[in-house]
């Protein structure tokens, strides 16, 4: 189980909390439609370091962007988003 | 007597007065040659079959499997061991079922027991919504001709006498849809039997040879490097589900796919009491009974990437729950292993089976949580496909085009969302 420390809340159980979105997974509205969907719908999918967008959704309902380690679950960054 | 590589009874009466000592090897264990026609990456169910398929249907038999570890090692020993075909987009369950025919024939064509038990899959329904989506999902099944019965709910419990159906049960059980061509195999039977049969073929099968990048020339590969030297080949194929990730980053491409921990667990083994296999896609638990009499239970993902292949305890909390509250008696039984899988999560939950934008390289991944019971399908189609350079026509809908195209084959309607599915 990861502990996600919310910036807010503290260390919390990683079932407060939801997974989004890889950050750079993130469309802005000034794409063209063909940057959106390559943003939208590929993932660099890394097995190592990955920025995420989680959300403390049920807790303080901050969205976070955690920097965590996708082979070990190490946390490095948990920080309001 | 020589050495003996075909199995049959009178070869294992023979050996009762040899000590069976007159068997051969199962495959070889050969060096990498300077080159091969076709080089399928990862030595799982799906690339064993691959390469089987490539030199029993196409006559190509320079090939060579190149697996990091030992074959069968990753999800084909890691998943529950379900087969059925009942998907309710007609795309997925041709494809299935077409797998599922070669499941029914499989033993016999390698030569090898894989245990196939068409024991019935049947889906649970617990609300008058969910019965509706089984009777349209068994509706569109039989319009293809693939065998789908709706069950009332006595039906159900005369299937599954242990299912708790009080008035006070968690779960009601307002009736299911079975199959009953669906049922279970022994997964690692089946790494097995396509490795022996395809190196009786003459696929060399390299273990303990981990892909570390391509090589291209003029945007077409050429070629693998490996732990244990370059290895050349006309066409490669990548079948590492778990993995695509990083082994298309390697060739520099970014896929619609990300990965996420599988996990399931088995219970001591007792006497029979679930002779089928039972799931809910509304609670998404799925229980069945090994043939060694182990309760076999699967849930969730973990819902997050990963590649630990170790799971949470809330999500083993969860489908435990799930199945006793189905099964009460599951209860008294004490869980003995639990294991992970690394799933390839596609953006439409189905799998990719298709030429990258690499002239010459091949993708056959993104099989969600469903790629076990598509191993001898998926291995005709993606043969046809490295043979060819043509997809498969009921492999067709699975290209990598369809995400950009938007012709997604979304059975759950989530798009790019794979925590959601």
């Amino acid at each position: 189980m990861l502990l996600i420390d919310c910036p807010h809340c503290g260390p919390r159980a990683q079932s407060e909390f939801v997974y989004d979105r890889t950050l750079d997974a993130i469309v802005q509205l000034a794409m063209v439609p063909s940057d959106a969907m390559t943003t939208l719908y590929t993932r660099a999918n890394p097995r190592g370091w990955s920025d995420e967008l989680w959300h403390h959704r049920f807790g303080c309902r901050t969205w976070l962007v955690v920097r965590r380690q996708t082979v070990t679950h190490a946390i490095e960054l948990v920080r309001a988003w | 007597m020589g050495r003996v590589s075909r199995y049959s009874a009178l070869a294992l009466l023979h050996g009762a007065l040899t000590g069976q000592r007159h068997w051969d090897r199962a495959w070889r264990d050969p060096a990498p040659k300077k080159s091969y026609d076709v080089l399928v990456i990862g030595g799982g169910g799906h690339g064993l079959s691959t390469a089987y398929y490539l030199a029993k249907v196409h006559g190509i038999t320079n090939v060579a499997v190149l697996e990091k570890g030992w074959i069968g090692g990753g999800n084909t020993g890691r998943n529950t061991t379900i087969v059925r075909s009942n998907y309710r987009q007609p795309a997925l369950h041709n494809f299935f079922d077409f797998a599922l025919g070669l499941w029914e024939g499989m033993s016999d064509e390698l030569n090898f027991n894989v245990m196939f038990s068409p024991r019935g899959a049947m889906f649970l329904g617990h609300s008058d919504s969910d019965m509706t989506a089984l009777a349209q999902r068994g509706d569109a099944l039989r319009c293809d001709g693939i065998d789908a019965e709706l069950l009332t709910r006595a039906q159900v419990a005369a299937l599954v006498p242990l299912l708790d159906m009080s008035p006070s049960a968690r779960f009601p059980v307002h009736g299911g849809l079975t199959q009953r061509r669906g049922g279970t195999a022994r997964h690692d039977a089946v790494a097995w039997g396509y490795a022996r049969a395809a190196d009786t073929l003459g696929v060399d099968i390299i273990q303990n040879c981990e892909v570390t990048g391509f090589t291209t020339a003029g945007g077409r590969v050429t070629g693998v490097e490996t732990t244990r030297g370059p290895i050349g080949a006309g066409r490669v194929g990548i079948c590492v589900a778990g993995n695509s990730g990083p082994v298309a980053a390697l060739a520099g491409i970014e896929l619609p796919i990300e990965a996420q921990t599988l996990q399931a667990f088995v219970t001591e083994p007792v006497k029979p009491m679930i002779d089928t296999v039972i799931m809910s896609q509304s609670l998404h638990c799925y229980i069945s009974q090994s043939d060694k009499g182990g309760i076999v239970l699967g849930g969730d993902p973990d819902q997050f990437p990963s590649y630990a292949q170790r799971g949470l305890p809330p999500r083993l909390e969860k489908a435990a729950a799930e199945a006793i509250a189905l099964v009460p008696a599951l209860s008294r039984l004490r869980m003995v292993r639990c294991w992970s899988g690394t799933t390839d999560m596609s953006f439409d939950g189905s799998p990719i089976i298709s030429a990258l934008p690499v002239d010459g390289l091949y993708l056959n991944g993104g099989w969600c949580y469903g790629g076990f019971k598509a191993t001898p399908g998926s291995g005709y189609a993606y043969s046809t496909l490295l043979a060819t350079g043509e997809p498969h026509a009921l492999a067709r809908p699975f290209g990598l085009d369809r995400f950009a195209s938007g012709a997604t084959v979304d059975e759950a309607g989530v798009g790019p969302m794979p925590q959601l599915r």
